[in-house]
């Protein structure tokens, strides 16, 4: 067949989580994307955070659109139920699976194509309702199973693999996000693993939608001289803002990172964000500063990374819908049905 | 001045028709609703059909009364009375009229002589002129001239006047100041009709007592409670006409059902989403979570949807749609009636795909098919289409009280729990399949043991990825046989073959009382007719049978490709000849004398 099964190897002295996992419990299949792609260090970024984080892995949703990225969902959290959907369409199908069930922690893979072009419309929307989710775009600025072409990712000037250069301007899913009200928006590099885990991490503890950006080369359609989205050019021009870290509830703040100028933002569900800021006075809680800071940095022709914007105090989607606490799929069907004695009042008599 | 030279052929007492024609938001609908209402109170059988345009202010609309003591309340295509009140359509308003009828104008001006027909009375009651004495402000004497010309037609009409003043009693409840013009608009008019008239006109209404344990509601209402008492938790929509009202009623009456008493807080999520693309990818995410999920929608919106539906088809995840049916194609007429995507449902999506439909004729049986929709949808794992339509979603109609069986439980298909899956060696998301082609499926945040990978891509029966023919054929193969499967527990046609006549008509949804008042008529005639409602697809074995039984079998729908005849022909035996079609497309309800016509025609042919 033409899927390939991973096979099983552990090695007894693998480090185990809270629940008694190891990080193999947290992996999927094997992938099928090129040697050397991006979208397989995210993969594994993935998988730690999942993994240190303790989800139960049935707990996880995995859920992505189509298109080289849109594989990616497979390749981690075998435990998990994934759901492959259509071009574009992964954030209402999201949507619709966070809205039955709230307990469900949703992954959504997505790329350049699926969410910048066919899928904008919607991304902008998950965006509007605060679904609780994590929402990954692997960003390459091609169209990769389609053979090389730009995606609204690629920058002005930008070449194809056969030199012809892009004159559309970019869809910089940061921007987008703070124009439609975004509460969580982070980017990456796939090349650095050190700084994505704790972003994936405080994205899974986010109440409400965290959009992470990651720059993810496409070695065989967009590693070339001419490319903005390539390990070179990205390495040249990666400019943290943030250095970020992750402390979980009920654990001593130990941080990786040194203490002296960090800011610590408490999570709603009792965890710690601690974020230290590189050029000295970025706000990532200040919307307004972030626009202007972004701004100025893509000015610069600079690929600005590490958490950019948090906020911690918006309402998700169900608390703006007021559902229940228990998911929708477990209220029971008794409390459901109003019962034929109040039919008693229906219609005009 | 009454109605002296006009011998009228049959008594008109609870039988005729009134069509009145207004500009729209003029607040004209409300006392139209109001007669409508009183005549129903009075006991007499009744309908309401509202013919809008899509617009919000200036445009021609009608709404027509049919009064029928036998119950054919279908649409009348000619009236016994015609309240002209938009000079836009005056024309072609009175060229409807009945051959010794009655138009009643407003004769604050007057009327146009070119108009003006001889086999037809006119009665002029001055309704601007009053109203602009007796009420203040604009907005004001617009809309009391509609109450005061309901109160001219209360008079000429014989409705009960303490009738009509308890319902506005019962609409103004708390609000005297408005209870108190309206009484006085309805008042102004109907004493200027009794002292300039001789009335009441021989087409009348006297009570009757033919509405007890009826009530007057629309089937987007009836819909809506239906998914409320089927137990739909998630609801996702994009707003279209005439879909819209299905929507606004589950939410208000999920506010009213399913806010928890004692947290306040929601059993249900409404969505609106951007577009219906994201509708049905909502349903297909809460569905697959483990939620009943709907979306409700007409035929644009389907179109939009057509990728999702195959995914949901070809994935097997179930999903409720309730398609109001309007008039097509493109954005065709949205406020006219059509049965036009019975196709494009059937075979929604690319590739070889095949969907189960569900017809509801009547706003009792879109209550009905609601459970009926989720519990097909879940137990076969598919999509499922309720085609309900305009006239059936947004008019009134007398109904059936609405009834609930209690010990109705959800069928919620196969879907294994962790006890389960701990006992299964390995889970298979395809298989095994049982006798009715269905495979077990599992829900998220379950158990690690039932994970598997939804895909639209080439699958094995184990759910992973395949590009090898005997492998994605074994899967679509079975899907096949799956809905076969389904046409066991569509609900069974309404099948009246008492006649043992060679003739057989077919129809379905809201063609209903057209074709059972034309039955009627062509026996008056001497053409007597088997007669049978199917109610979904796939077709049973009682389909079939009909089919079988019946020399010339005529299908009776609204559009203009015969598409049920169309899908008679496609999956079931019938020989393509035996099939002849009478076909409404016009966009106006389907009424007896189309049905007649067309028989005839092919009768004589």
């Amino acid at each position: 067949m033409p899927s390939i099964v991973k096979p099983l190897v552990t090695h007894p002295g693998l480090e185990r989580n809270a629940l008694g996992l190891t990080i193999r419990d947290y992996e999927g299949g094997m992938s099928t994307l090129c040697a050397g792609c991006g979208h397989d260090s995210v993969t594994a970024a993935i998988t730690h955070a999942l993994w240190e984080s303790d989800t139960p892995p049935h707990m996880i949703a995995k859920l992505s659109g189509i298109g080289c990225s849109a594989k990616t969902a497979a390749y981690f959290a075998r435990g998990a139920h994934g759901f492959n959907g259509c071009h574009g369409r992964m954030p209402p199908i999201a949507t619709g699976a966070s809205a039955a069930n709230r307990d469900l922690l949703c992954i959504g893979i997505s790329g350049d194509g699926d969410s910048l072009s066919i899928g904008l419309g919607h991304l902008a929307h998950l965006v509007r309702r605060n679904v609780r989710m994590v929402y990954v775009i692997e960003n390459n600025g091609v169209y990769g199973l389609t053979k090389g072409q730009f995606s609204a990712s690629a920058d002005v000037g930008s070449t194809t693999k056969r030199g012809e250069a892009n004159h559309l301007q970019p869809i910089d899913p940061m921007f987008l996000g703070l124009s439609v009200g975004a509460t969580f928006l982070a980017r990456g590099f796939s090349g650095d693993k050190r700084q994505l885990v704790p972003i994936f991490r405080a994205a899974m503890a986010h109440r409400g939608l965290a959009i992470i950006d990651v720059i993810s080369p496409c070695v065989t359609f967009n590693d070339h001289e001419g490319s903005t989205k390539s390990y070179l050019f990205t390495r040249q021009h990666d400019v943290q803002m943030t250095v970020t870290d992750f402390v979980p509830p009920a654990e001593e703040i130990t941080g990786i990172i040194p203490d002296q100028g960090v800011v610590s933002i408490p999570m709603h569900d009792g965890a710690t964000l601690r974020f230290r800021s590189v050029p000295d006075g970025y706000d990532p809680t200040d919307r307004l500063a972030v626009i202007e800071h972004l701004m100025s940095a893509k000015g610069r022709g600079e690929i600005v990374t590490g958490l950019l914007y948090v906020d911690e105090q918006s309402s998700d989607l169900h608390e703006l819908g007021n559902t229940t606490d228990k998911p929708l799929t477990q209220v029971p069907y008794e409390k459901l049905c109003p019962g034929s004695a109040a039919l008693a009042g229906v219609g005009f008599r | 001045m009454a109605a002296q030279h006009f011998a009228q052929p049959r008594s008109q007492v609870n039988d005729f028709a009134v069509k009145l024609a207004n500009v729209n938001g003029t607040g004209s609908s409300s006392a139209n609703n109001l007669l409508m209402r009183s005549i129903f109170r009075m006991g007499v059988p009744v309908s309401g059909k509202n013919l809008f345009p899509s617009n919000i202010q200036g445009l021609p609309t009608w709404y027509e009364i049919r009064v029928n003591k036998d119950g054919h309340v279908a649409r009348a295509r000619i009236y016994d009375l015609m309240v002209a009140m938009n000079g836009q359509t005056y024309a072609r308003d009175i060229a409807e009229v009945a051959s010794g009828g009655f138009t009643m104008y407003d004769s604050s001006w007057p009327l146009d002589r070119d108009l003006i027909r001889e086999d037809v009375t006119y009665l002029g009651v001055p309704l601007a002129e009053m109203c602009n004495d007796e009420f203040r402000g604009p907005r004001e004497r617009i809309l009391m001239k509609n109450i005061a010309c309901a109160g001219a037609l209360v008079a000429m009409l014989g409705i009960d006047m303490e009738v009509i003043a308890q319902l506005l009693t019962e609409q103004f409840a708390g609000k005297e100041r408005l209870r108190e013009s309206n009484q006085r608009a309805l008042r102004l008019g109907h004493d200027f009709a009794t002292s300039h008239f001789d009335f009441p006109l021989p087409c009348h209404v006297e009570a009757m007592d033919a509405t007890r344990g009826s009530i007057l509601i629309d089937g987007n209402t009836a819909a809506a409670l239906g998914c409320v008492y089927a137990g739909a938790t998630v609801a996702a929509w994009y707003p279209i006409t005439p879909s819209t009202s299905l929507m606004d009623a589950f939410a208000k009456y999920c506010a009213k059902f399913r806010r928890d008493p004692e947290t306040g807080r929601n059993n249900y999520l409404v969505l609106q989403a951007e577009d219906e693309l994201a509708a049905i990818g909502m349903v297909l995410g809460a569905s697959w979570a483990g939620a009943r999920a709907f979306t409700s929608t007409s035929g644009p919106g389907i179109s939009l949807m057509q990728e999702l539906i195959g995914m949901g088809y070809y994935a097997e995840i179930p999903a409720v749609v309730f398609d109001v049916q309007r008039v097509g194609p493109s954005t065709g007429m949205p406020t006219r009636v059509q049965q036009a995507d019975i196709l494009a449902c059937a075979y929604a999506s690319h590739g070889d795909t095949k969907h189960v439909l569900l017809f509801p004729a009547s706003p009792a049986e879109c209550f009905e098919m609601a459970p009926t929709a989720f519990d097909l949808a879940e137990r076969f794992q598919t999509p499922v289409f309720v085609l309900s339509d305009l006239d059936i979603g947004m008019n009134d109609w007398v109904s059936p009280a609405l009834e609930w069986d209690d010990s109705y439980v959800p069928d919620r298909g196969r879907v294994l729990d962790a006890g389960e899956l701990r006992e299964l060696e390995v889970y298979h998301r395809y298989e095994p399949a049982d006798s009715e082609s269905v495979a077990a499926r599992t829900l998220p945040g379950v158990s690690d043991l039932g994970a598997y990978f939804t895909r639209g891509s080439g699958h094995t029966i184990e759910g992973a990825y395949t590009e090898y023919p005997e492998e994605y054929q074994a899967v679509l193969d079975r899907l096949a046989r799956k809905h076969t499967a389904v046409a066991e527990h569509i609900p069974a046609p309404v099948v009246d073959d008492h006649a043992h006549a060679p003739l057989g008509i077919v129809t379905l949804g809201s063609c209903e009382l057209a074709v059972l008042e034309a039955i009627e008529l062509l026996g008056k005639r001497d053409v007597s007719a088997d007669y049978m409602r199917i109610r979904g697809f796939p077709f049973g074995i009682a389909v079939r049978a009909f089919l079988e039984a019946h020399d010339t079998i005529v299908v009776v729908e609204q559009n203009r490709d015969s598409q049920l005849r169309t899908l008679l022909t496609l999956e079931t035996p019938v020989p393509k000849e035996k099939l002849r079609s009478v076909l409404a497309y016009g966009g106006y309800p389907l009424s007896a004398e189309d049905v007649v016509d067309g028989i005839t025609k092919i009768l004589e042919a």
